[in-house]
C-alpha cells in the first residue's frame, strides 16, 4: 500500500539564525492560455460567522477569507509557507520575532496595509470581551489571558509603518508558518467604523475582492471578482470566482454532472465510486492535513492503566483500516500510519511503535485476552459518533470488525447532533468511546500534537496527559533547527503510540472534480482547490 | 360570515403563544450547547463561551429567555442569526421561495391526483385503476431522496429538461422538477382520497337524480360528482401545503432550492433558538391562514355546510 | 336546531319502475336484527380480494412473529465487508449489505419491528385523529375551535425538533412503543382535519336529521349514523400512512434518535442504502418492495372495509 507523498515543503521550521521565508515562489505561474476575465464557480457553504477573519472558524467562510485576504505568507499546494504581505519575519531565539511588511501594499478601499492593520486586528482577536472563535491563535503571545479583557497584547509592538514585533510566552519555532492561517489576516481602518457591515461586506486586500454591496446572497451564492490592485503571489489568472452556496453536496455534483459548475470541491458519499472514473483526469483524491482517529479516555471503565493500554492496541489490531477504507470510502481516506498526516513536513511511516496500527486479528484477541485477565470484559463496546454528519456507515463498519475481530459485543452510538457530542465530550459526561478528528490549521506537526495531546491543551477530549510527551513537545516547539524539531516530535509520537491517547484510523483525502472548461486546477495540503491559479476557457 | 372570520382570526393570538412557547421551550431543551459546538472540533475556553453565552442571552433562565423573544417579536426584532444575519432578512429570503414551489406542488398534486383519482374512481376496478395503485404504491415506499436523485437524473442530467438544481433568484421554471418531486409524496393520498370519495358519490341520490332529469355524463361528472367529492381532498391539500411549508428539508437539499425546509434545518442542528421560533410562527401563522379559507370553500362546495354563529 | 333543508330544495320523487314496489309495512319480526358491522361482514366475506389481502397481512404477520422459521442467517452477526454489496450466493438468495450483512435475513429480521411500528403509529394516529375529528366537526363551535386550534399547534411543531427532544428525553426507553408514540403524537391532526371535513358534510344530511326527529341522542348519532358514513376518507388515509410510518421509523435512526442500531427494520435498511443508489440499487430496492407488498395488502384490505361499510355501494352491486 503506497500513501502518496506530497509536500517535503521548501522551508518549515526556522533556520538558526534569523529566520527568513523565502520570497514568492516562481514555480506555480501557469500557462495562462484561458481567459483571463472568465468567472470560475465553484461550490461552497453557507458561512456560518460574520466573514470576520478572527470569527471564522469553518470552511464556508473560510474559503472567501482566503481568497479575499492575504496573509503575511500563504501556503503553496504542498503546504510549504512563502511569504505574501511579509518582506521578511526574523528572529533569533524562536520567541521574538520582527515582521516587516512589503511597502505600498493596500487594501481594496485604499487603506493602507500596514504594520497597525496586522496589530490592530490580532488585538481585537484576542480580546476576551469580543469572543472571537479563533482567539485561541493568540494564545502564543505574550499578554493574552482568558482571565480578564486585554485591550492590547503587550507582546505585540509597532516599530513604525511597515515593521512590528511579535514576543511569544515561550519559544515557538513554527510560529511563522502559522501566518497563513485565516485568523491571522490584517483588517483596515475603516472596518473598525462599523464591524458589523464589515461581517457581511468584507474589505480585503487579498487576490479577489467582493463583488460590491450584497456580493454575499444568503444561502444562495458569494460573487468574488479579481483584485486589479493586488501585488503579490497569488495574482488571479481569472476574472472572479462565483461560490454558489449549497445546502447539499449531492446538489453540487449534480451540477458539475448537469455542466452548471466549473469546480467541485468535495465529492458526496453518494459519488464517491464512481467520480474518479466519470471525471478521468478532472479529479483530485490525495491525502489532506486531515484525520480521523477514535478517542477512548482513559476515565472509562476497563481503559484506564495498564489494562486501557491493552484493550486500545487490541481495538487498533482487529480494525482493519485498508478494507474500511476501500469499501466504505471507496478509496477516498488512506490508512493512517502516524497521528498527523501525510502533507505534513516531517511525515514518516515508520515511527518505532507505529506497528500497533496493523491489522492483526490474532494479536488483538490475545491481547484482549491479557486484558481480560486483569480484569474481565462485560457488555458492549459502543462507539459514539454525531448522526448529523456522514459517519454511520463507517462506525458500523468498524463495529462490526471489532465484533468479528474480538468477539464481543460491538455498536454503533449515535447522537443527534454535532453539538451534543462536543458538549458531552467537553463536559466529560460522554460514557462511551467517541469519533474526533482533526482538519490541521496550519501545516506543522506540531499543530495535530500538541493542541491534541499537550496536558491540559485546548482540544485534549480524552484528558490525555504524559509528562513525557509534553516534555518532548516542548523541546521539538522551541528548536530552531528544523530536522531537530522533527525528531523531537516524531519521538513524541512513539510515546503516543505507546499509551494510545487515541486510536488513528485514517487520513482524509481531499476530494474535487472539474469540468473540461477549466484548467490548471490543482487542490491544496488543506484539501481546498487553489482558485486564484484555475483558468477558464469559453 | 364577517364575525366568524374575525373570530377565527382571534383564535390565532393564543395559538401563537401556545407554540411559540412550546417550540422556544423545545429548542432550549435541545441537548448540547450550540455555542460549544461554534468551535467544531475544537473546544474553547470557558470564558469565550461565558461571553458568548451572554451576548445570545443564552445565559439566561428559559423563561427570561422566552420573554425577551416575545419582547423583541413585538418590536418587529426577530433577534438574528449565528452568522450575523437578522431573522427577519432570512425569512424574507426564505418564504417567498418556498411559497412558490409549495403552491407549485401543490398545483401538481392537485392536477394528477384529482385526474386519476376521478377516473380510478369512475372505471374502479379497471386497468387504469390498478395502474394508478400500483405507481402509487412505489412512490409510497420510495423514499424522497431517491425520486429526487432519480428524477435530477434523468430530466436534469440525461435529457436536459430543467436546470440540474435551482439557480440564484429560485425563478419558476426551475422549480418545476422539484416540485413534482415533492407532489409525489402526496400523489397516492389525493389520488385515493378523489378516488374514495368519487366512488362515494357516485351512488348518492342526486346523482342518480341528475342522470333521471336526462343530464349526460360529461355534464354529471364535474358538476355533480366531481364537485361534491372534493371536502376530503380539498382538506388534505391543505393539510399537505402546510407539510410543503416546512418539510422539504431534502429536497430543498437536492435541487438546492434557497428555501424554508434547509434553513430550518441547519437552524434546528445547530440551536438556533431565535431562528427556528421564527419560522414556526410564520408557519403557524400561514396554517391558520389556509385552514380559514379551507372552511369558507367548504360552504362553496357543499351548500349543507354552514358556519356557527 | 336550525333547519337544515334549503328553500330551493326541490323534493326527487323516483321514477317507479326504478323502485320495485315493496310491502314496507310488514315487519319480518322472525329476521336477525341489521347490523353495520354484521352487514359488512356478510358481503366481505365473499370477495376475493379480502382474502387476498387477508392471506398476505397474514404471512407478514407470521414472518414477523417467526423470523426463525424463514431463515436460519444471523441478520446482524457475521457481516464481512468482502462481501459488501455482494451478489446472491447459496444460502443468501438476495446478497448482501454495504456493511456485507445478508439482505434476506435482514428483511425477514426486520419484519417485526417495521409491522409494530407501522400499526401502532397508524392506531395512535386513527385513534387521535378520530376522536379529535368527530367532536370538533360534529359539536362544532368552542369544541371545534378548541380541538383544531390543538391540532394546528401540533401541526406546526418542526417534526425533526419534536423527535429529537422527545426521543433524547426518553432515550432511555427507545423502543417500539415509544418510537411509535413519538410518530404518532405529531401526525393525528392530518385525520382529524379530513374527518372533520366529512363529518361537516354528512351531518346535515337527512339520515341525521330523521334520527334526531326520533329522539336518539347527540352522541348516538355521531357514533351509529355520522361517523359510519364519513370514515371512508380516514381509512384511505389511514391505509396509506402505514408506509410512512414505516418510512418515518427509519427517518428517526438516521437522526440518531431511533431504535439500536441493532435493531433491524425495512426503513433502516432503506434509509442506508441511499448512498449507493447509483451503484447498488438492489441494496435499496429489496426492502421497499417488502415495504410496498405489505402497505399494499393493507391497502386492499381498507378498501373493502371501506367498500363494505358503505351501503349504498353495497346495493349498487
Amino acid at each position: 500500500m503506497k500513501i502518496k507523498r506530497i509536500g517535503v515543503g521548501a522551508i518549515a521550521l526556522a533556520a538558526a539564525g534569523a529566520l527568513t521565508l523565502a520570497g514568492c515562489s516562481s514555480s506555480n505561474e501557469p500557462a495562462a492560455e484561458g481567459d483571463s476575465t472568465a468567472v470560475i464557480s465553484v461550490n461552497n457553504t453557507e458561512p456560518q460567522n460574520p466573514l470576520i477573519p478572527t470569527n471564522t472558524n469553518e470552511v464556508g467562510g473560510g474559503l472567501v477569507l482566503q481568497n479575499i485576504f492575504a496573509g503575511l505568507v500563504y501556503y503553496d499546494a504542498e503546504g510549504a509557507a512563502h511569504n505574501d504581505v511579509a518582506e521578511s519575519i526574523e528572529t533569533d531565539d524562536a520567541q521574538t520575532y520582527t515582521i516587516t511588511i512589503r511597502e505600498g501594499l493596500t487594501f481594496t478601499n485604499g487603506d493602507p496595509v500596514d504594520a497597525e492593520s496586522f496589530v490592530t486586528a490580532w488585538n481585537y482577536g484576542a480580546a476576551l470581551d469580543n469572543a472571537q472563535l479563533s482567539s485561541y491563535f493568540f494564545e502564543p503571545i505574550e499578554g493574552f489571558t482568558y482571565d480578564e479583557n486585554v485591550d492590547e497584547l503587550s507582546g505585540l509592538e509597532v516599530v513604525d509603518d511597515l515593521t512590528f514585533t511579535v514576543t511569544l510566552k515561550q519559544p515557538e519555532s513554527d510560529f511563522p508558518l502559522r501566518l497563513g492561517y485565516t485568523a491571522y489576516f490584517p483588517l483596515p481602518a475603516s472596518a473598525w467604523d462599523d464591524l458589523e457591515a464589515f461581517g457581511e461586506n468584507p474589505v480585503g486586500n487579498g487576490p479577489y475582492m467582493m463583488d460590491g454591496e450584497g456580493a454575499w446572497q444568503h444561502n444562495e451564492r458569494i460573487d468574488v471578482v479579481k483584485n486589479e490592485d493586488y501585488d503579490g503571489p497569488r495574482e488571479a489568472q481569472n476574472g472572479g470566482i462565483d461560490m454558489i452556496l449549497y445546502a447539499s453536496t449531492d446538489a453540487a455534483y449534480a451540477d458539475l454532472q448537469g455542466g452548471n459548475l466549473d469546480i467541485l470541491q468535495d465529492v458526496p458519499d453518494s459519488a464517491l465510486e464512481t467520480f474518479e472514473t466519470e471525471f478521468e483526469g478532472r479529479s483530485v483524491n490525495q491525502p489532506g492535513a486531515a484525520n480521523a482517529t477514535i478517542t477512548i479516555p482513559e476515565r472509562l471503565e476497563h481503559f484506564s492503566g495498564e489494562e486501557g493500554k491493552l484493550r486500545r492496541a487490541a481495538i487498533s489490531h482487529a480494525i482493519d483500516r485498508e478494507e474500511v477504507t476501500d469499501v466504505i470510502f471507496n478509496g477516498t481516506r488512506s490508512p493512517a500510519f502516524d497521528f498527523t498526516s501525510p502533507v505534513i513536513d516531517g511525515y514518516s511511516e515508520d515511527i518505532p511503535g507505529s506497528d500497533v496500527l496493523e491489522f492483526d486479528p490474532e494479536l488483538a484477541k490475545e491481547l484482549w485476552a491479557e486484558a481480560d485477565a486483569i480484569s474481565p470484559w462485560s457488555g458492549t463496546f459502543e462507539l459514539a459518533y454525531n448522526a448529523d454528519g456522514p459517519n454511520q456507515g463507517w462506525v458500523d463498519a468498524v463495529a462490526n470488525q471489532l465484533k468479528n475481530n474480538l468477539e464481543i459485543e460491538a455498536a454503533g452510538a449515535p447522537v443527534p447532533t454535532f453539538a451534543e457530542l462536543r458538549t458531552s465530550v467537553t463536559e466529560e459526561t460522554i460514557t462511551t468511546p467517541f469519533r474526533t478528528g482533526w482538519q490541521a490549521d496550519y501545516p506543522s506537526l506540531y499543530n495535530f500534537l500538541g493542541p491534541l495531546y499537550g496536558t491540559g491543551a485546548g482540544s485534549n477530549d480524552g484528558k490525555y496527559s504524559n509528562p513525557e510527551f509534553d516534555a518532548l513537545l516542548e523541546e521539538g516547539a522551541a528548536a530552531t533547527e528544523v530536522e531537530a524539531g522533527i525528531e523531537k516530535f516524531q519521538q513524541a509520537q512513539e510515546i503516543l503510540f505507546e499509551d494510545l491517547p487515541v486510536i488513528p484510523l485514517w487520513y482524509t483525502n481531499g476530494l474535487g472534480a472539474w469540468g473540461e472548461q477549466v484548467d490548471n486546477v490543482e487542490f491544496g495540503w488543506d484539501t481546498w482547490p487553489i482558485l486564484n491559479q484555475v483558468t477558464k476557457s469559453e | 360570515m364577517a364575525g366568524y372570520i374575525a373570530r377565527r382570526l382571534l383564535q390565532a393570538i393564543p395559538v401563537l403563544l401556545g407554540t411559540t412557547f412550546l417550540i422556544y421551550f423545545m429548542v432550549f431543551a435541545l441537548p448540547g450547547d450550540p455555542i460549544i459546538a461554534l468551535f467544531g472540533e475544537k473546544t474553547p475556553s470557558p470564558a469565550v463561551v461565558e461571553q458568548l453565552r451572554e451576548r445570545y442571552n443564552l445565559d439566561q433562565p428559559f423563561i427570561v429567555q422566552y420573554f425577551l423573544f416575545l419582547g423583541g417579536i413585538f418590536r418587529g426584532d426577530f433577534g438574528t442569526s449565528f452568522s450575523g444575519q437578522p431573522v427577519s432578512e432570512i425569512l424574507a429570503a426564505t418564504f417567498p421561495v418556498t411559497l412558490r414551489l409549495a403552491v407549485l406542488a401543490v398545483f401538481f398534486e392537485m392536477v394528477a391526483g384529482i385526474t386519476i383519482g376521478l377516473v380510478s374512481g369512475l372505471r374502479k376496478g379497471g386497468i387504469f385503476d390498478a395502474s394508478a395503485l400500483v405507481v402509487s404504491l412505489i412512490l409510497i415506499s420510495l423514499p424522497i431522496f431517491v425520486i429526487a436523485f432519480v428524477a435530477q437524473f434523468i430530466f436534469g442530467i440525461q435529457l436536459g429538461w430543467f436546470r440540474t438544481t435551482v439557480s440564484s433568484g429560485a425563478p419558476i421554471q426551475d422549480l418545476i422538477l422539484p416540485a413534482i418531486v415533492l407532489a409525489t409524496i402526496s400523489f397516492a393520498q389525493i389520488t385515493r382520497l378523489t378516488r374514495a370519495s368519487v366512488i362515494d358519490t357516485d351512488t348518492q341520490d342526486f346523482v342518480r337524480t341528475a342522470a333521471s332529469k336526462g343530464l349526460s355524463r360529461r355534464r354529471i361528472v364535474p358538476v355533480h360528482i366531481l364537485r361534491n367529492s372534493l371536502i376530503p381532498v380539498v382538506t388534505y391539500l391543505a393539510v399537505d401545503f402546510g407539510v410543503l411549508m416546512v418539510g422539504a428539508t431534502v429536497t430543498e437539499g437536492i435541487f438546492n432550492v434557497p428555501g424554508v425546509g434547509r434553513t430550518l434545518y441547519q437552524a434546528i442542528i445547530r440551536g438556533e433558538g431565535p431562528t427556528v421560533v421564527s419560522f414556526v410562527t410564520v408557519m403557524v401563522l400561514i396554517y391558520l391562514v389556509i385552514n380559514l379559507l379551507v372552511d369558507l370553500l367548504y360552504a362553496v362546495l357543499d351548500p349543507r355546510i354552514r358556519y356557527a354563529k | 336546531m336550525p333547519s337544515n333543508t334549503r328553500p330551493t330544495q326541490a323534493h326527487y320523487v323516483a321514477p317507479l319502475e326504478e323502485t320495485p314496489l315493496v310491502a314496507i309495512d310488514s315487519v319480518k319480526a322472525d329476521g336477525k336484527p341489521s347490523n353495520l358491522w354484521t352487514d359488512a361482514w356478510k358481503d366481505v366475506r365473499k370477495r376475493p380480494m379480502f382474502w387476498i389481502s387477508a392471506a398476505l397481512i397474514l404471512l407478514v404477520v407470521i414472518v414477523a412473529l417467526f423470523p426463525g422459521w424463514f431463515t436460519q442467517v444471523p441478520p446482524n452477526n457475521d457481516c464481512q465487508l468482502s462481501n459488501s454489496n455482494g451478489g446472491p450466493q447459496p444460502d443468501h438468495p438476495l446478497g448482501f449489505t454495504k456493511q456485507g450483512c445478508d439482505i434476506y435475513s435482514r428483511i425477514i429480521h426486520g419484519t417485526s419491528t417495521s409491522l409494530s411500528v407501522g400499526l401502532i403509529v397508524t392506531f395512535i394516529v386513527a385513534t387521535l385523529g378520530i376522536v379529535m375529528g368527530a367532536l370538533a366537526g360534529f359539536y362544532g363551535r368552542w369544541v371545534d375551535a378548541v380541538l383544531s386550534r390543538l391540532g394546528d399547534i401540533f401541526f406546526s411543531i418542526p417534526y425533526i425538533l419534536a423527535a429529537v427532544v422527545i426521543m433524547s428525553v426518553l432515550s432511555q426507553y427507545a423502543n417500539v412503543w415509544v418510537i411509535s408514540l413519538a410518530i404518532g403524537i405529531f401526525a393525528w391532526p392530518a385525520t382529524a382535519r379530513v374527518l372533520r371535513a366529512e363529518i361537516l358534510r354528512v351531518k346535515n344530511s337527512d339520515f341525521v336529521m330523521a334520527a334526531t326527529a326520533l329522539g336518539v341522542s347527540r352522541f348516538r348519532i355521531l357514533v351509529r349514523h355520522v361517523l359510519p358514513n364519513s370514515i371512508a376518507p380516514v381509512i384511505v388515509i389511514t391505509t396509506i400512512s402505514l408506509a410512512s410510518a414505516i418510512v418515518a421509523e427509519a427517518t428517526l435512526s438516521f437522526l440518531g434518535v431511533g431504535l439500536p442500531s441493532s435493531t433491524m427494520s425495512w426503513g433502516n435498511d432503506i434509509s442506508q442504502a441511499q448512498t449507493d443508489l447509483r451503484t447498488a440499487p438492489q441494496t435499496l430496492i429489496l426492502p421497499s418492495i417488502a415495504l410496498s407488498v405489505t402497505v399494499l395488502s393493507f391497502i386492499m384490505l381498507g378498501e373493502v372495509v371501506r367498500d363494505a361499510l358503505d351501503p349504498k355501494a353495497r346495493a349498487q352491486r
